[in-house]
């Protein structure tokens, strides 16, 4: 008999209809075409989920959270209503409440605060994608008390990219993918941009192009790393120091480059009895001050023509000059950065570190690319090619979340910017609105007025002692004490510290918490099982340490049962959002981009866009802004406030589709513009996103770039051309140093003069991590650390009936010295202690790992009753956070401080500092500590997925 | 018909780079997505947000430690799906004839309506590409995405698997491989692409690329840059000499 | 592989079964009449009840008929066919002989062949399975048949013939342990040559594709204790062959013999049991093992 087969529909169709928004399953915020067919009750229904090809950010590819998407939309875990508290705070029991009743109480905690003391609002908005708005709704409030996420994410990789180099790695530049020859990453395991990482990485790897992979734990990325470096954690500095030692001796940098775009040929103060004692000499008008080649004369640095000479000095007043330069050879060349002094202590052999420098010497300069495009810089001077030295670099929180990460990162731009290899052919490229010096940012702002608005935005980068946010008498203004000396420079603020300081009641109480969309109760929280007890910490009046607790979540977290006000959000499918260029937009490096969301379903709950939420709060407490000159409501929605709003005059929340001045006002232009109405229209109609073009003789050199800065203006990123030259000297840090050297009239407190002094200092440095002065490293010898799973976003992948079997729990892994120490198997489990606190935990075996450091993923343990999973589910039971081994605050040192477990520079959380020991124990039934169970808001979720809506 | 066809007129597959993948699993999920609303019943989960979730898939995702004899370990991950063997055992064991391999272009698929939910075909694959859905019963595995390759109902660009448009790192490609001037064909030829388990006879189509070699001459002694000068002032001689040439 | 209770029961009682039809079709013991309905009854009761077990194995036994349709390529669909041919054979052959004592011997002759060989057809079921090398070997089915014979001598009541054939099943059954063991390393499939990075070094499953168990770990993986293996390997021998014998030796009583019987009948689920439950497939190469 031959063969035979059965007839089958190859062309079945695909859906309904497609509506083309943005994933929100992580920052990186994908295109994404939502198909929709019609359910059976005759009701569009979300059917699957795939990439846009056309999007900016993925072309067409998801990540493995996008394609689960489906099943974060249709999560049983999704709230329902708003809810009132109504047993004890942790508990989780709740009751419904109308919208009504939700705003009516919110009212009643807020008005009375803005009204006396607006500083007792401490609103806290986490992973918020709307920041330029919320935090507009904080300045309205007059809080001084705001802030998103950054403080414990990364804020040292943005603070040390803006302030060296106007710009950073994090979402906002990208290594020039198409051309670079020589990548290196270090401490990446997914990052924010990760579809473009991962699309990047492919494109080096079908060129065949050189990947070194620094990190302690070889997965992810650094699998496919043709070299990899299995570094100490918290070394990385010492690393990156010494490879600029190598190459400063061996004469292999961009004298050009340096001269023509940084600062160092700017002079430097030497006397140390002056007041300006490390700072740069400056014209009468403030211009950084060179010795010009040409005419070996000081000239300003910008002058028409200048030739910026890196040898410079002066002796002017008595006082004596020198490059800037001079002092980074001298400081470099010095024998204590040399591959043999360091190699020991990040765990490499000298030789290896010569050669990498030699293989980076070699692709930046003996494969340097030249591309055929002239261009002006802004001295005037034309250019007739764009010179290209293909070696690039990405780092993220390895090397960020360790208490010396902000200067670590300063030492990774400063390898950059030696090599030229920063805005250059090959190198890294920055995404509009960056690049955008720290100058050109705000400064922080603190000034508060009982029933008006804030005096200004409430985050941003300080210049100086001048600019920190304390009151008069010195203090801390703001509850969670960024831009204070304890990290002068945390532009970020500090998350981490809200709950401690406001359960201490230090700097001062507050009346009402309010977050948004951070599970601090549990994974975002450093000292976990601390935090939980803090939040239900009672006075001596049986009244809660902090009285009121709002918080705004989608799902039933774990923040949820610490809640006595519960504003349910949607999911991304069920509402608008915009991601815009006032914030964290979707830029590439060749384009300027935004998008937005829309609800391509309506929910079928009572809930509501956070945003939409926060615009009915705003109007029902009055705040400017919110409310129309006869006191109504000014937007209807957020979708509203989205199209109507202008931030500066033409610059509103979304950059595409605005109304010209035209005669009859029809004419659609794109950058600035005036309002139309029907601005997300166009936006649907076009994908969900819009997209502007750098023109050709703009995309590289962009700092100092005439094409790009002129089209910048133009499209409203900024108001005039503002070029500037990267700090690799950095007079910030410098003043703050100076201050604690006593200089000046803001004085630090004399138990942190030594510690400025030390550690803020212009040019990078490394020191080691603040937790090793504090552990004993004979006593707590293992790092631990933590990695993002590609395939999980934090906590709230749990919830995805998909993603869940594929990170349903977590064990430790450990290195194969450990592991035949502790003689462990298979199944064991094991107690691992810190300074803090102990966990016990199931381990398994890692090769690929440096030898003294262990490792989980991160945020895969749940408590028990969250998230709508069984009592019994892996997560609750095997599953297990790390965070109960770190603390917000070092252990005592006997120094009767606490010092916080930070960086000293940015108050960036130091997660990876962390030691512990680890032993062998018997299998216990569950992972420990074991949170006894929150009661589920939300009904017990189906036991069996198996859904389609086509037939 | 459990019958093999004697030759298929294609042998549609896919070519996987293990060198490129980085264990996202954007393919698994793009597929459990794509597969749950197209062909046959939807991909079930038992037991989905509780003690024991099982769900079916038709792609996963490994991860493998290779300890070279010198030299670190290396991480490989290591996605896998049905090879569609040109000799696949799963076919000729199926008691039914809902297993088949199609003769056009050598996709072997399941009759999900003949299907008796024996099990046979999944113990006869020595790969685990076939999967028993927990709640329908019926025998589940990769399609081929034959549902989306010849899908006049999408655009031309997307006529290929779910999971070979969605991975970011382009780590999967899909085409003939029975056509030596096809782009896998060739991706195969220069890269040295192979065969899992070829010691089981099953002949598969899917091939896999090697990781490229790792972490060569790690600790040789480098090229040493050559030094400009010793000390700073010998520097700062070098660096005027070197700026005179700018 | 996963030791699943019905297909346990269906392979451990059909043979039997099969092995006891196989006698009365030779015609061992000769009877006739009501006995020889009861010899049938029995016979027909395990080989058929082996079968009802099976379907319980199938997520859709109410499709179980098109499992006809594949005898040319399908060793489970040839075993359907070739049970319900047998049971046929040997129901055209007991009919006669229940009610009209009419011994249609070459007609028995036939069945007895045809019981042998559905039984060595459903041990093909298993014996062809390439990726389990344990079971990929002719000495499945001498196994399958020699127990087939063994439990029917046991069950026809040929004391002598029982004797020897459960002796030599017996060593058999050892001999076949032994040489199992090295049949998975023998095949060559390693984790090595499962992912083909074998030639860059020694290969180990750092993380499973999930971490929660799937269809794969449960019906394929499964992974039994040497130490318990080597239990119940010893206590298998001595239920299936040892204590039979021993009981067949004692002077001939009929609760000795009922007891010989259920011993071998537990022996033998407990070898049934272990020959499903130490079976290693090479989809475990996917989920950990490192090689044999
Ligand atoms: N040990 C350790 N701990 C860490 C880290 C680490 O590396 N190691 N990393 C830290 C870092 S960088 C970060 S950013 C934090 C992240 O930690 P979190 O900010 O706590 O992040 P998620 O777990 O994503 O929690 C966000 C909350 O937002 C809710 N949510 C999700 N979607 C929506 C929505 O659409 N609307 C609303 N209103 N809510 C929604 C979720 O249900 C969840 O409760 O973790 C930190 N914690
Ligand atoms: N899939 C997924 N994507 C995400 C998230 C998620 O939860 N899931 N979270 C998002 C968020 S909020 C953030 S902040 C980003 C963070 O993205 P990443 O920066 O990639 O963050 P982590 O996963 O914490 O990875 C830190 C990496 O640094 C390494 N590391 C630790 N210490 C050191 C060190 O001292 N030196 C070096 N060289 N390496 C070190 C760790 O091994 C790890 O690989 O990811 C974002 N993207
Ligand atoms: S990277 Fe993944 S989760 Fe993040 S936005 Fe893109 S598709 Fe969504
Ligand atoms: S999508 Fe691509 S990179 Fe991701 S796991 Fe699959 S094959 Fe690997
Ligand atoms: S991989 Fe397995 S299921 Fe796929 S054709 Fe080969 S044997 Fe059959
Ligand atoms: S499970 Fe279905 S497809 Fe597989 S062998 Fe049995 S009947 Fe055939
Ligand atoms: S080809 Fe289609 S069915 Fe097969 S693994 Fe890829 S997405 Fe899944
Ligand atoms: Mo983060």
């Amino acid at each position: 008999m031959s063969h035979s087969q059965p007839q089958i529909d190859t062309s079945p169709k695909v859906s309904d209809e497609i509506r083309k928004t943005t994933c929100y399953m992580c920052a990186c915020r994908c295109g994404i075409n939502v198909h929709l067919k019609d359910g059976p009750d005759g009701k569009r229904q979300v059917a699957y989920i795939e990439g846009n090809r056309d999007h900016p950010v993925n072309k067409g590819v998801l990540c493995g959270k996008g394609s689960a998407g489906i099943m974060q939309h249709l999560s049983p875990a999704r709230l329902r209503a708003p809810m009132k508290r109504v047993g004890e705070r942790g508990s989780g029991k709740f009751e419904e409440i109308s919208w009504d009743e939700a705003y009516d109480l919110a009212v009643k905690w807020l008005k009375p605060i803005r009204d006396t003391a607006p500083e007792k609002l401490a609103f806290f908005t986490g992973r918020d994608q709307s920041q330029s708005f919320t935090s507009w709704w904080a300045q309205a409030f007059g809080t001084p008390n705001y802030a998103a996420h950054g403080g414990f994410c990364s804020v040292n990789m943005a603070a040390a990219g803006i302030y060296t180099m106007g710009g950073a790695f994090w979402e906002f530049g990208q290594p020039d993918w198409d051309n670079t020859k020589l990548f290196m990453l270090f401490g990446v395991a997914e990052d924010h941009d990760s579809n473009p990482i991962k699309m990047g990485l492919g494109k080096l790897k079908k060129r065949g192009a050189k990947v070194i992979g620094v990190n302690p734990i070889r997965s992810g990325y650094n699998a496919i790393a043709d070299e990899w470096i299995g570094i100490t954690p918290g070394t990385d500095g010492l690393f990156i120091l010494s490879l600029i030692h190598c190459l400063l001796k061996a004469g292999k940098i961009d004298l050009d480059y340096l001269a023509q775009f940084t600062n160092a040929p700017v002079l430097v103060n030497e006397d140390p009895k002056s007041p300006e004692f490390g700072l740069l000499l400056k014209t009468e008008d403030g211009r950084d001050l060179v010795i010009d080649r040409a005419t070996g004369k000081p000239a300003p640095f910008d002058g028409t023509g200048v030739r910026p000479d890196l040898s410079g000095s002066l002796r002017r007043a008595g006082i004596s000059h020198r490059s800037v330069f001079q002092h980074i050879a001298e400081k470099y060349l010095a024998g204590e950065y040399a591959p043999e002094a360091i190699a020991p202590k990040i765990g490499l052999s000298a030789n290896r570190i010569n050669r990498i420098a030699a293989d980076l010497a070699r692709t930046a300069f003996d494969e340097a690319i030249e591309i055929d495009q002239p261009w002006t810089d802004f001295r005037g001077t034309r250019h007739e090619k764009m010179i290209g030295r293909p070696v690039s670099f990405h780092a993220m929180r390895g090397i960020s979340a360790h208490s010396n990460g902000f200067q670590t990162c300063r030492a990774l731009h400063l390898l950059q910017i030696l090599l030229g290899s920063v805005e250059t052919p090959g190198g890294m490229r920055f995404k509009p609105p960056y690049p955008k010096p720290a100058t050109a940012h705000p400064k922080p702002h603190c000034k508060v007025t009982p029933g008006k608005p804030l005096d200004g935005p409430h985050l941003g980068f300080t210049q100086g002692p001048d600019d920190l946010a304390l009151t008069p008498e010195g203090t801390p203004a703001r509850i969670d004490k960024a831009f204070t000396w304890e990290n002068p420079m945390s532009a970020h603020g500090m998350m981490h510290m809200v709950i401690s300081n406001a359960h201490a009641g230090d700097p001062y109480k507050i009346d009402t918490l309010f977050m948004y969309m951070a599970n601090m109760a549990w994974n975002s929280s450093m000292n976990t099982s601390g935090v939980m007890k803090m939040l239900t910490d009672k006075d001596d009046t049986g009244e809660y340490v902090i009285p009121h607790i709002i918080y705004s979540d989608a799902y039933s977290s774990e923040m949820v049962a610490y809640a006595d006000l519960i504003l349910p959000d949607t999911t991304y499918l069920e509402r608008h959002d915009c991601i815009s260029l006032l914030d964290r937009p979707i830029c590439e490096a060749d384009a300027a981009a935004d998008a937005i969301r829309w609800p391509v379903v309506e929910p079928d709950r009572n809930v509501k866009g956070f945003q939409s939420a926060l615009i009915d709060l705003g109007a029902r407490l009055n705040l400017p802004g919110f409310v129309t000159d006869t006191g109504e409501q000014k937007f209807k929605d957020y979708a509203d406030y989205i199209v109507n709003h202008e931030r500066r005059p033409g610059v509103g929340p979304l950059a595409g589709w605005r109304v010209g001045d035209g005669a009859a006002e029809t004419t659609m232009q794109h950058g600035r513009g005036h309002p139309n109405g029907a601005q997300i229209d166009e936006y649907i109609k076009h994908g969900g996103f819009w997209i502007g073009h750098i023109p050709e003789e703009g995309l590289y050199y962009k700092p100092w770039n005439r094409a790009y800065q002129d089209w910048a203006v133009k499209i409203g990123l900024f108001d005039k051309p503002a070029p500037y030259i990267f700090s690799l000297w950095s007079e910030p840090l410098r003043r703050f140093q100076l201050a604690a050297e006593g200089h000046g009239t803001r004085q630090p407190p004399d138990h942190l003069r030594e510690r400025i002094k030390a550690t803020l200092t212009p040019l990078p440095i490394w020191y080691p991590p603040l937790e090793d002065g504090h552990a004993d490293p004979v006593e707590y010898p293992v790092h631990a650390l933590t990695q993002r799973p590609m395939a999980m976003y934090h906590s709230w992948g749990g919830q995805n009936a998909w993603l869940r079997q594929i990170h349903g729990h977590n064990p430790l892994y450990v290195p194969t010295k450990i592991w035949e120490e502790q003689k462990f198997r298979d199944g064991d489990w094991a107690r691992v202690s810190s300074m803090h606190g102990e966990i016990t935990v199931p381990v398994a075996l890692m090769a690929a790992l440096n030898e003294n450091t262990v490792w989980t993923w991160n945020a895969i343990g749940k408590r028990k009753g969250a998230w709508a999973l069984d009592d019994d589910a892996p997560e609750a039971k095997k599953g297990f956070l790390l965070n109960h081994l770190i603390h917000e605050l070092l252990p005592p040192k006997g120094d009767g401080l606490r010092w916080s477990n930070s960086d000293p520079v940015t108050g960036q959380a130091a997660w990876f500092d962390l030691r512990v020991r680890i032993e062998k124990v018997r299998a216990p039934s569950r992972s420990y500590p074991d949170i006894p169970a929150q009661a589920s808001p939300v009904p017990p979720a189906p036991a069996n997925v198996t859904r389609k809506v086509g037939s | 018909m459990t019958e093999l066809p004697a030759s298929t007129q294609r042998k549609l597959g896919l070519v996987i780079d293990l060198d490129t993948c980085v264990g996202c699993h954007a393919c698994v999920t793009a597929c459990k997505g794509w597969n749950t609303e197209n062909y046959g019943a939807p991909l079930a989960d038992k037991d989905a947000y509780g003690a024991e979730p099982v769900g079916s898939f038709l792609n996963r995702v490994h991860s493998f430690e290779v300890q070279p004899e010198s030299g670190p370990a290396q991480t490989v991950h290591f996605p896998k799906s049905c090879l569609h063997c040109d000799d696949a055992p799963c076919v000729t064991v199926c008691p039914t004839g809902a297993s088949y391999k199609r003769v056009e272009d050598g996709i072997v698929l399941v009759n999900e309506s003949d299907c008796i939910g024996c099990g046979l075909c999944a113990w006869a694959c020595p790969y685990g590409a076939r999967e028993m859905d927990p709640v329908e019963q019926v025998m589940k595995k990769c399609t081929l995405c034959v549902d989306r390759i010849y899908n006049e109902n999408l655009p031309e660009e997307d006529r290929q698997p779910a999971c070979v448009r969605t991975c970011p790192a382009g780590a999967r490609h899909f085409g003939d491989l029975a056509d030596p001037d096809s782009d896998v064909s060739r991706l195969v030829a220069e890269r040295g692409g192979f065969d899992l388990m070829p010691e089981q006879g099953t002949k598969p189509v899917n091939k896999y690329l090697p990781p490229r070699p790792r972490d060569e001459d790690i600790d040789v002694l480098a090229p040493f840059l050559q030094p400009v000068a010793e000390t700073p002032s010998g520097f700062l001689g070098w660096l005027d000499r070197a700026l005179e040439k700018l | 592989m996963h030791p699943a209770a019905s297909i346990i029961a269906f392979t451990t009682l059909s043979g039997i079964g099969f092995g006891l039809l196989a006698f009365l079709g030779l015609g061992f013991p000769r009877v006739e009449g009501m006995s020889a309905f009861a010899f049938f009854a029995i016979a027909y009761l395990l080989a058929v009840g082996g079968l009802v077990f099976s379907t319980f194995h199938l997520g859709h036994p109410e499709r179980a008929l098109k499992a006809f349709t594949q005898w040319r390529t399908s060793w489970l669909s040839r075993e359907g066919w070739a049970s319900v041919l047998t049971l046929v054979v040997m129901a055209i052959f007991a009919a006669p002989l229940v009610f009209f004592g009419l011994r249609l011997a070459p007609i028995g002759w036939l069945g007895a062949l045809a019981s042998i060989g559905t039984v060595y057809i459903t041990s093909m079921i298993y014996a062809s399975i390439r990726s389990v090398p344990r079971w990929h070997h002719w000495s499945t089915s001498a196994m399958f048949i020699a127990y087939a014979l063994s439990g029917g001598a046991l069950l026809s009541g040929q004391v002598t013939v029982a004797i020897a054939f459960l002796v030599l099943t017996g060593i058999g059954q050892f001999a076949a342990w032994k040489a199992g063991d090295a049949r998975f390393a023998a095949a060559g499939s390693t984790a090595g040559t499962a992912t083909g990075l074998g030639g860059i070094g020694k290969v180990r499953l750092f993380e499973s594709s999930h971490s929660e168990g799937n269809y794969l770990t449960k019906e394929m993986v499964f992974v039994i204790a040497r130490k318990h293996a080597t239990k119940l390997r010893s206590i298998a021998l001595v239920l299936a062959f040892a204590a039979p014998v021993a009981l067949l030796l004692l002077p001939f009583h009929h609760v000795m013999a009922a007891l010989a019987v259920l011993s071998h009948l537990c022996g033998v689920l407990i070898t049934r049991w272990l020959f499903f439950a130490e079976a290693e497939h090479t989809v475990s190469l996917y989920y950990g093992r490192t090689a044999a």
